[in-house]
């Protein structure tokens, strides 16, 4: 185990293993998703306990360790709380860099949501208005990403 | 049938633990109505409601699973909103297939240890979220195991086959196992494959590498199961038979497949169990365990490791299996909830087991009780022929 | 809590990429070390604690990797997947249960996979992670969040990194020990912001370990024991949007928690030196509030009055930190051994004299979603 390796060379050994994935998103994720794709709508839950509306929604308050069965719809607008401009490039990001990720709390919802915010850079920073920019019916699929990013308004 | 004044062997300065109830979900191939963080959140609502506590009573958590089954890295902080542990200490351990019973061993030593006084223990898998084989792949040495001999079968495929060579077991044998497993699982609400097979079934069903067959091995599941321990003292507050954990030990020994001596045994079940019963002081297991949880993958499993746990001599497996000595009613019941065979959530199966064997000794195990339980064995089985070994009862040690 | 102590220590030098090392054969020199450190022998330890990550260590069950080279044949073993200070808590559980000891040892060689996509996989895959956050990018939110609400600037996190990584060059086993200037942290590259590169800690390859003994078996060993006086982990809301990231409030509480354990009512006053877990220069003073050290909003303020230099009241991180040495999962033990080792008076030129009580800190999940605080001390 401790043999010194001065007379060889260390080799390495590439390898790559694909596993595929589907996660499920379960009922009360689908909801959100489905209506982000069929209406361009938000929609979070509220906790009847604490009063907490969940964007997304959950199908439990984590605090209260009780369901939510409570939807409401949230306003495609908010302010950003928090923000950072993304300057390295690496492959998974959804936009090209420059380009920023938000926590955006939107009217309505006592939590932020996580996404992206594409343009006007410059113009970015904490309680700055934003609005949700949909992509077009056609390229929606129930995704986070149907909602192309936020825009400062 | 278990003896109520056995002397309990051991150095236990520690404090003294019992499992004080259990929850889990009913097991499927796939359960598109939830994530995995809701699933998890449905098996501790149900093992608070078990036991009448609230969230707010727990004082810890553990968590588990095989990461590369969901591809969630770091599953206790994702966890927190299902798993209850808002606010509290939640830790991850993981260990292959034993993962469910380590979780176990981790709450057990929470509460021992004296910093905590209730813990839950969490076990879940949503299998149908990946590619099961490729995932397991993952498991072995990316140089000298993972291109020749990996996967779940492969192993145990040797390991069946040195035993039969040895001792002359049959697959009919060993269909039997698997058809008791699959018998029992019909009284268990909450199991996964829940239609009776037959040793016609068996022997007819595909064979996946010889010689095992596709009914002969486990299925994969996805499902959650969560166990509440605790403390001497409010463990008989929360339940009127709590039951009380008298010895665990584990052996994880190998690491490469090749060092596996499969004409040797289940060493690790043989060294870890060996501990356990001096730990609780048993030494006629068939005797004195009431009902065996045993985490049995596939059928010949039921043959060979019951002979690494004492209850019969080597090569006796195939007969005691036949005189029914392990079916409800006979001298050492042996998977009354269907065992792995009939369900398997990995992250939770061996939870399964140790919590299955923990409701036998409560008394709460319904329609799959089995009579006047004061011991119980719950075993883990993962990664490279690795074991756990937990023992339960009724007496206060 | 009866009394149990770290008798053993032992850690790699960190750096890049161990390319002739293997886990194994990293957490077998670990386990040797830490023999060696410690004087007893493989039968005195009675069971094992690994720490490792599948994702890392791109193997399901990586475990089944390191068991064998931890000396754990035949033994009780377990593994924690998660920093080595919550390895090290559920070892130091095991002796509290009933064992004589506990080894636990943690590897990393983030040089074999991708950290970004690792740290990707902590996001949430059906809201978060297909937006591409990684590690370093949502810690950037929490930056922003920490300097929005105290108006904290981004020089105050520069000056953690020039301190620390010049403590690193009297610390062997670092990886970055590095001669700088706050102007070479603002000029260096803007990564996601605030976080500029030199703001960041390196990836390292690493291993360490430690032995934890019951008093019995304390007496046996032959370093001088640290006694562990109070430990505490605590976890706070996992998605990003639903904490308030300028408030570490499960550091907070777990910090507190500790400090009762160990009996401490003036944290400040009580410790001598702290290790924490810095892996972005923000960390440092965003922790040191949530350790109750100074008061929210003031953390940058304790550099800023040199009371964290080597020479202050309490330096902190005099190792170099994380800041200047990354090995996932190790850094967290490694906080432990560098706090044990100033309680020793073996820390060599990064001794802080007189140390008689320690705090090391680790963190688990996304922006330190998690904290684990251990409490050591010099007596009993």
């Amino acid at each position: 185990m401790t043999v010194k390796l001065n007379q060889v060379e260390p080799l390495t050994l590439q390898g790559q293993i694909a596993v595929p994935y589907t996660w499920w998103a379960g009922e009360v994720g689908s909801r959100f998703l489905i209506a982000l794709r069929d209406e361009a709508k938000i929609i979070g839950n509220r906790c009847t306990r604490c009063n907490t509306v969940y964007v997304p929604p959950r199908k439990n308050c984590g605090s209260c360790f009780e369901d939510i069965d409570q939807f409401v719809e949230v306003s495609n607008e908010g302010i950003v709380s928090a923000h950072t401009v993304v300057r390295f490039k690496y492959p998974l990001q959804p936009a090209n860099t420059p380009f920023a990720y938000a926590l955006i709390h939107l009217d309505g919802a006592d939590v932020s949501l996580a996404h992206i915010i594409k343009g006007d850079l410059d113009k970015l920073k904490n309680g700055v208005r934003v609005r949700a920019r949909f992509k077009d019916r056609s390229e929606r699929t129930g995704h986070i990403l149907d909602i192309d990013s936020f825009q400062i308004i | 049938m278990g003896s109520k004044h056995r002397e309990i062997r051991g150095k236990n300065m520690a404090r003294r633990v019992a499992i004080v109830g259990m929850g889990q979900t009913d097991h499927r191939s796939h359960r598109p109505d939830v994530n995995g963080r809701e699933m998890i959140y449905e098996a501790v609502k149900r093992a608070l409601d078990d036991c009448e506590l609230s969230i707010h009573d727990i004082d810890a958590v553990i968590i588990g699973n095989m990461d590369h089954f969901e591809s969630i890295n770091y599953v206790d902080t994702w966890s927190v909103e299902g798993s209850g542990a808002f606010m509290k200490p939640i830790m991850k351990v993981t260990t292959g297939g034993t993962t469910g019973s380590s979780i176990a061993i981790a709450a057990y030593y929470h509460v021992a240890s004296g910093l905590f006084d209730k813990v839950l223990a969490i076990g879940w898998e949503k299998n149908s979220e990946s590619d099961t084989t490729a995932a397991i792949i993952t498991c072995s040495d990316p140089v000298w195991d993972r291109f020749s001999y990996s996967g779940a079968i492969p192993s145990l495929a040797t390991e069946a086959s040195a035993y039969m060579k040895q001792y002359g077991a049959t697959q009919e044998d060993a269909a039997r196992v698997a058809v008791r497993d699959r018998t029992h699982a019909l009284s268990n609400p909450h199991a996964h494959l829940r239609r009776p097979i037959t040793i016609e079934d068996v022997m007819a069903s595909p064979m996946l590498a010889h010689p095992i067959k596709l009914l002969d091995v486990c299925p994969r599941s996805d499902g959650a199961a969560a166990v509440v321990f605790a403390a001497d003292g409010a463990a008989q507050k929360i339940a009127p038979r709590p039951a009380w954990i008298r010895a665990c030990a584990v052996r994880h020994t190998y690491t490469w497949f090749g060092d596996v001596d499969y004409n040797a045994g289940l060493v690790s079940l043989q060294r870890a169990s060996a501990e356990a019963y001096q730990r609780a002081g048993i030494r006629n297991p068939a005797d004195e365990i009431d009902v065996a949880e045993l985490y049995l993958p596939y059928s010949y499993a039921g043959l060979k490791w019951i002979e690494d746990l004492g209850f019969c001599g080597p090569g006796e497996g195939p007969g005691f299996i036949q005189d029914g000595h392990t079916d409800m009613g006979g001298k050492i019941p042996v998977n009354p909830s269907g065992g792995v065979i009939s369900t398997n959530c990995i992250g939770a199966t061996a939870l399964l087991r140790v919590g299955e064997a923990a409701i036998q000794v409560m008394g709460k195990a319904g329609q799959r009780q089995v009579p006047d339980v004061e011991v119980a064995l719950a075993t883990g089985f993962g990664g490279c022929f690795w074991s756990d070994v937990l023992i339960l009862g009724t007496t206060r040690p | 809590m009866d009394n149990i102590a770290i008798v053993g220590v032992a850690q790699t030098k960190y750096e890049r990429r161990k390319k002739d090392k293997t886990y194994y054969d990293l957490v077998f020199e670990m386990t040797k070390g830490v023999l060696e450190d410690s004087g007893l022998t493989l039968e005195d330890i009675d069971n094992v604690i690994t720490v490792s990550n599948d994702f890392l260590d791109g193997r399901t069950i990586s475990s089944m990797a390191v068991g064998e080279a931890a000396g754990a044949w035949d033994k009780n073993i377990s593994t924690v997947e998660g920093d080595g200070t919550f390895g090290a808590f559920y070892g130091a559980m095991r002796v509290l249960g009933g064992f004589n000891t506990t080894l636990v040892v943690a590897h990393s060689k983030g040089s074999e996979g991708d950290v970004k996509y690792i740290t990707n996989g902590m996001f949430d895959p059906i809201f978060q992670r297909l937006l591409g956050l990684e590690a370093i990018s949502a810690s950037a939110l929490q930056a922003n969040a920490y300097m929005d609400r105290y108006g904290v600037r981004e020089e105050g996190f520069a000056q953690v990194s020039v301190k620390n990584h010049a403590n690193a060059r009297n610390n062997p086993y670092a990886h970055l020990p590095m001669e700088l200037t706050i102007d070479d942290v603002m000029r260096s590259q803007k990564i996601s912001d605030p976080i500029k590169l030199l703001d960041c800690s390196p990836v390292s390859d690493g291993a360490a370990a430690i032995i934890i003994a019951n008093e019995a078996h304390a007496r046996k060993a032959k370093t001088k024991p640290v006694w562990i006086k109070g430990i505490a982990h605590c976890a706070e809301e996992y998605f990003l949007g639903d904490r308030d990231l300028a408030n570490p409030k499960s550091l907070r509480e777990a910090a507190r928690r500790a400090y009762a354990m160990a009996g401490i009512a003036d944290p400040f006053h009580s410790l001598d030196v702290v290790e924490l877990y810095d892996a972005f220069s923000y960390m440092e003073p965003l922790w040191l509030e949530g350790l109750g050290l100074c008061n929210p909003g003031d953390g940058p303020k304790l550099l800023d009055d040199g009371i964290t230099t080597m020479s202050g009241a309490l330096p902190v991180n005099p190792s170099g930190g994380v800041l200047s040495s990354h090995a996932l999962l190790v850094a967290g033990l490694a906080r432990i051994i560098e706090a044990v080792l100033q309680l020793r008076g073996e820390a060599e030129n990064r001794q802080v004299e007189r140390a008689r009580t320690a705090l090391a800190h680790g963190i688990n999940g996304p922006c330190g979603q998690s904290h684990c605080v251990w409490v050591l001390s010099t007596g009993k």
